[in-house]
């Protein structure tokens, strides 16, 4: 057990790419935390989706001992947040769990809209934030500037930013000495019940659910028996130790600590990030404040592209569920996909998360249907339903209006690009609520429908900004407006994969720009296909796919056959990756591709 | 007596002969150039092949021979006089017997079409390509369209029958400059034409200039479709309708021996990288040989055999051929003998559809396909292969 007064507990908070992951790892390098010949790349993430994207979705820790200038030795515990809005919860508990954090930026790049989120974070959780400037040996390197930015932009004293460059080493002492001496040390009573919060959780094939806690007041000890608070759980501790970042057991953990326990916890989804810990008699009466159930906000069907494949499909997506509690799904019948999921993501990050692991580590291809946000539908008898897929709309006679999920978009853009931006967000029927400038970058901040940004609303931005624009979103509520249900009939067929809920003012463009693209992405058939978007009973776009008009094998004499059979036969087994609607066939891709609107 | 089911097509023996005077660049065939050619070596090897493949098939009655290549008008007259001899010798022959020789359109070959004649050829088929100097140049040719005419004349006034070869669909080719160069064509035609859509493959010179994006003015898909239609409807005026995808003809005057491949007969393949579907014991092998000349001598004279490969064919795989081959026909196929290879009959259900959108016809045992049908048959085989 360590003293609270020798305890320093932080996060790092920095944009991707500014250098949080290389800064952490040479932190536990130079305080010999793990053996030069241990040092791999981006010791903190784990899954190989984290390394590869460089984005970290569960929240690590590490316990770093640093022996200070003023003789003492500190315990220093850095919990690595997760780095997307997608998982804005899971930061704010991490952050909960900490005194203060280190802001990097990198020197040479300046303020991005992800660091402004979650500096905001830190700053609403009371953290001293030392701002630290990386990157500072580059060319480009600009301190002052960025300096100044960070003051402008976000309003805390840069004066004394420490100067570092993670990859080659400079500075890094000063970084560890800025810990010790300008973070203060956690508050905690050690004689009060426990009281630990949960950080959060993951599953370990060996020892099952290990949990990360913080303790705030109280000891927790190998061999407690502990209760969850908010999920009434009763579990006795197996084994408690922390992250150097290997696990190391310990005997217990005091306040002021951060460790992890196993409990013989089955399933990650008996454990609820921001939930209390403490012990089962004589334990605390006040849970923590600020718990928030895992809520998806983004919805979309995966359907197994091989219909055969839906057991498998079921067993994916039931051990994927069991390491993630905020992803929900239950299963789905489409008349023209067969059987499949309705999924609930945090968002769009966290869909195409999932979506990647079942396909890579379980092998399966997968149809994704257009991804939608949740929508109240206000009925005229007074009851409001919540719709997660357009194809489950009410008959609009008993519907009074809908509401749809808004946002609040932060944009920081070059002033080049900041036209293109407006318009953007204007055709994504945003409402500007905020335009300042920083140096030569625009803040711009828009209220914007969820539904126009869940799609690709990032990827055009990247595109018309050509990358330099950096993006974040808070979920500000519900607002009502004039919705409807745009339904897309191929060759007369209603394919209900293919509904979206649109602006009835956005719907004709929409829909004739939905219809181009099928008329696109689907193949030519022998017979001439309409393509036609519909509202209710009532057609607003309308394209026709000719007939193809020649698809024949010019020669074809003895020596072809067997070429020729093999041929036909490759033809005939890539029909099996199409989905067939009534007499038509749909590539797997087009679900998403119609979607994507070029604007 | 239980008869196989070659013996609704047929049986033909096709004889390769690999060597041309140079490489076309839109040509994937086996042919290679070599300026020095043992005719009597290669003589030797072709008559001991037929000898070979003769006793595998013994009592057969022979319907046709075809000669093919490369440029087998390379060949001697006196090498296709002794292997037409030894056919007669190993094989009972129908009376009307018919061999074609395929022949490029030059001076030189010209000369030496009056000792095929001699030696038992009675059918040309001549390599024109394009009545267009221009064109020919294009497409690697070495004689002008002069010269094409003139070998065609002597062709014409030697052989009965002579068939000529077109491309379409070439270079810069307009539907409008077809149609006028077609109408030329078949002024000058007499029973049979053989007239191709110009197909990119790789592996070829065009392949590789398509694939860097160096070969240019190609017409589209559509206008290649245009190329098409018109192709039907100026035979169908001239009185040579089509009776397969690429082939036109006097009524009575198809290319028999390859009538054999699209109604799935019988056919023994001699020469480097020619296949065979044989039928020995009631089973329908797959055969084929080396593709490289010398490999093939080699192995025909080391071991007395030029095969490489034969396999006998499932009959899941006869079903796809005989679907693939013999719905090229006009005539279409007959659904009772698609059901007695593939143990069951033809899925109805896909037939109707077919139907109603006007790609096949369903007439009692026949089914064919329409004008339509034949012009996208690719996407109507897909939807009848077996699963």
């Amino acid at each position: 057990m360590t003293e609270l007064k020798n305890i320093r507990n932080f996060s790092i908070v920095a944009h991707i790419d500014h250098g949080k992951s290389t800064l952490a790892d040479r932190l536990i390098q130079l305080t010999g935390t793990v053996a030069e010949r241990d040092m791999k790349e981006q010791l903190l993430d784990a899954m190989d989706i984290e390394r590869e994207r460089g984005i970290t979705i569960k929240a690590n820790t590490v316990r770093i001992e640093y022996p200070a200038k003023d003789g003492e030795t500190y315990v220093l515990n850095l919990i690595d947040t997760p780095g997307h809005v997608d998982f804005a919860y899971e930061v704010s508990r991490s952050m909960q769990a900490v005194e203060g954090s280190l802001l990097v930026v990198d020197a040479s790049q300046g303020v991005e809209a992800q660091t402004l989120a979650n500096v905001y974070q830190a700053i609403d959780a009371d953290h001293e934030i030392v701002p630290v400037l990386n990157k500072v040996d580059l060319p480009a390197a600009d301190c002052d500037r960025v300096a100044e930015q960070i003051e402008d932009v976000i309003g805390i004293d840069a004066t004394d930013a420490v100067r570092i460059s993670a990859k080659t080493g400079i500075g890094i002492p000063d970084v560890l000495e800025a810990i010790v001496t300008r973070l203060p040390a956690p508050k905690g009573d050690r004689d009060a019940p426990l009281k630990a919060m949960l950080v959060d959780s993951y599953y370990d094939a060996y020892l099952g659910v290990v949990v990360i806690i913080r303790v705030i007041d109280g000891v927790i000890k190998k061999g407690d028996r502990i209760k969850m608070m908010r999920t009434g759980g009763l579990y006795p501790v197996d084994r408690l130790g922390v992250f150097r970042p290997a696990m190391q057991n310990i005997a217990e953990l005091g306040p002021g600590e951060i460790g992890f326990l196993t409990a013989s916890i089955k399933q990650v989804r008996d454990t609820r990030v921001g939930d209390t810990i403490t012990h089962e008699k004589k334990g605390c009466t006040e849970p923590l404040p600020g718990f928030k159930p895992a809520q998806p906000v983004v919805f979309c069907g995966l359907f197994p592209v091989d219909s055969a494949e839906f057991e498998d499909l079921r067993d994916a997506i039931e051990k994927l569920a069991l390491n993630d509690a905020s992803f929900s799904y239950e299963m789905e019948t489409s008349a023209a996909l067969g059987f499949g999921f309705r999924c609930g993501f945090l968002g769009l990050l966290h869909l195409e998360v999932i979506r990647d692991r079942l396909e890579r580590e379980y092998g399966i291809d997968l149809i994704t249907t257009a991804p939608s946000v949740i929508y109240h539908v206000h009925m005229k008898d007074g009851t409001m339903q919540e719709l997660h897929n357009p194809a489950d709309m009410p008959d609009l006679t008993y519907v009074d209006h809908i509401e749809e999920p808004r946002i609040k978009a932060t944009i920081l853009v070059p002033d080049e690009y900041l036209g293109d931006v407006l318009k953007l967000c204007q055709d994504r029927r945003g409402i500007q609520q905020d335009l300042t400038y920083a140096g030569t970058r625009a803040m711009v901040v828009y209220d914007l429908p969820l539904n126009e940004v869940v799609f690709d609303f990032y990827d055009r931005l990247k595109s018309v900004t050509k990358g330099y624009a950096s993006f974040d979103y808070q979920m500000i509520g519900y607002r009502a407006d004039f919705l409807v249900k745009m339904q897309v009939l191929v060759n007369d067929e209603p394919v209900d994969a293919l509904s979206t809920m649109v602006h009835r003012d956005r719907a004709e463009q929409r829909g004739r720009a939905m219809c181009e693209k099928l008329k696109e992405l689907i193949p030519r058939h022998m017979f001439k296909i309409p393509i036609q978007a519909a509202i209710g009973g009532r057609v607003i776009a309308r394209e026709t796919l000719s007939a193809m008009r020649k698809d024949v094998t010019a020669k074809c004499y003895g020596g072809d056959a067997t070429r020729k059979k093999k041929l036909l036969e490759k033809q005939k087994a890539g029909k099996k990756k199409m989905r067939q609607f009534g007499k038509v066939e749909i590539p797997q891709q087009a679900f998403i591709n119609a979607l994507k609107m070029d604007d | 007596m239980k008869v196989d089911d070659w013996q609704n097509g047929g049986f033909g023996l096709y004889l390769h002969w690999p060597f041309c005077q140079a490489k076309c660049p839109y040509c994937d065939f086996n042919s290679h150039v070599s300026a020095l050619i043992d005719q009597d070596r290669w003589k030797n090897a072709y008559l001991s092949e037929i000898a070979r493949v003769g006793a595998q098939t013994q009592g057969r009655v022979l319907n046709t021979v075809f000669f093919g290549g490369g440029t087998p008008s390379m060949m001697e007259p006196s090498l296709v006089a002794a292997i037409i001899e030894k056919i007669r010798a190993t094989w009972p022959t129908s009376n009307d017997m018919e061999v074609t020789l395929e022949a490029n359109p030059t001076s030189v070959e010209a000369g030496r079409f009056q000792g095929y004649r001699d030696a038992g050829v009675n059918r040309i088929s001549m390599g024109v390509q394009a009545l267009n100097d221009n064109d020919l140049r294009r497409l690697g040719r070495l004689h002008s369209v002069a010269e094409a005419r003139a070998a065609f004349d002597i062709a014409r006034n030697t052989f009965d029958r002579v068939s000529f070869d077109l491309i379409y669909a070439r270079q810069d080719q307009s539907a409008d400059h077809w149609r006028a160069e077609l109408s030329e064509a078949l002024t000058m035609a007499i029973d049979h034409l053989s007239l191709y859509q110009l197909t990119i493959e790789s592996g070829t010179a065009f392949g590789d200039r398509y694939e860097r994006g160096k070969l240019r003015g190609l017409p589209d898909d559509d206008s290649a479709g245009d190329m098409y239609f018109i192709t039907q409807e100026l035979c169908e005026k001239a009185g040579m309708p089509a009776y397969e995808v690429s082939n036109h003809a006097r009524p009575g005057s198809e290319s028999r021996h390859n009538k054999i491949y699209w109604r799935y007969g019988d056919y023994a393949g001699v020469g480097p990288g020619a296949h065979g579907r044989v039928t020995i014991d009631g089973n329908r092998y797959a055969t084929d040989t080396p593709l490289q000349p010398g490999a093939w001598l080699n192995s025909v004279e080391k071991t007395g055999s030029g095969e490489a490969n034969s396999i006998a064919l499932p009959l899941k795989d006869q079903v796809t051929e005989y679907l693939l081959m013999g719905m090229r026909l006009i005539d279409g196929i007959s659904l009772s003998r698609y059901e007695s290879l593939a143990r069951k009959p033809l899925c109805h259900n896909k037939i109707n559809e077919l139907s109603e959108i006007g790609v096949v016809v369903h007439e009692g045992d026949n089914l064919r396909p329409t004008p339509q049908g034949l012009a996208v048959l690719n996407a109507v085989l897909r939807e009848l292969l077996p699963e």
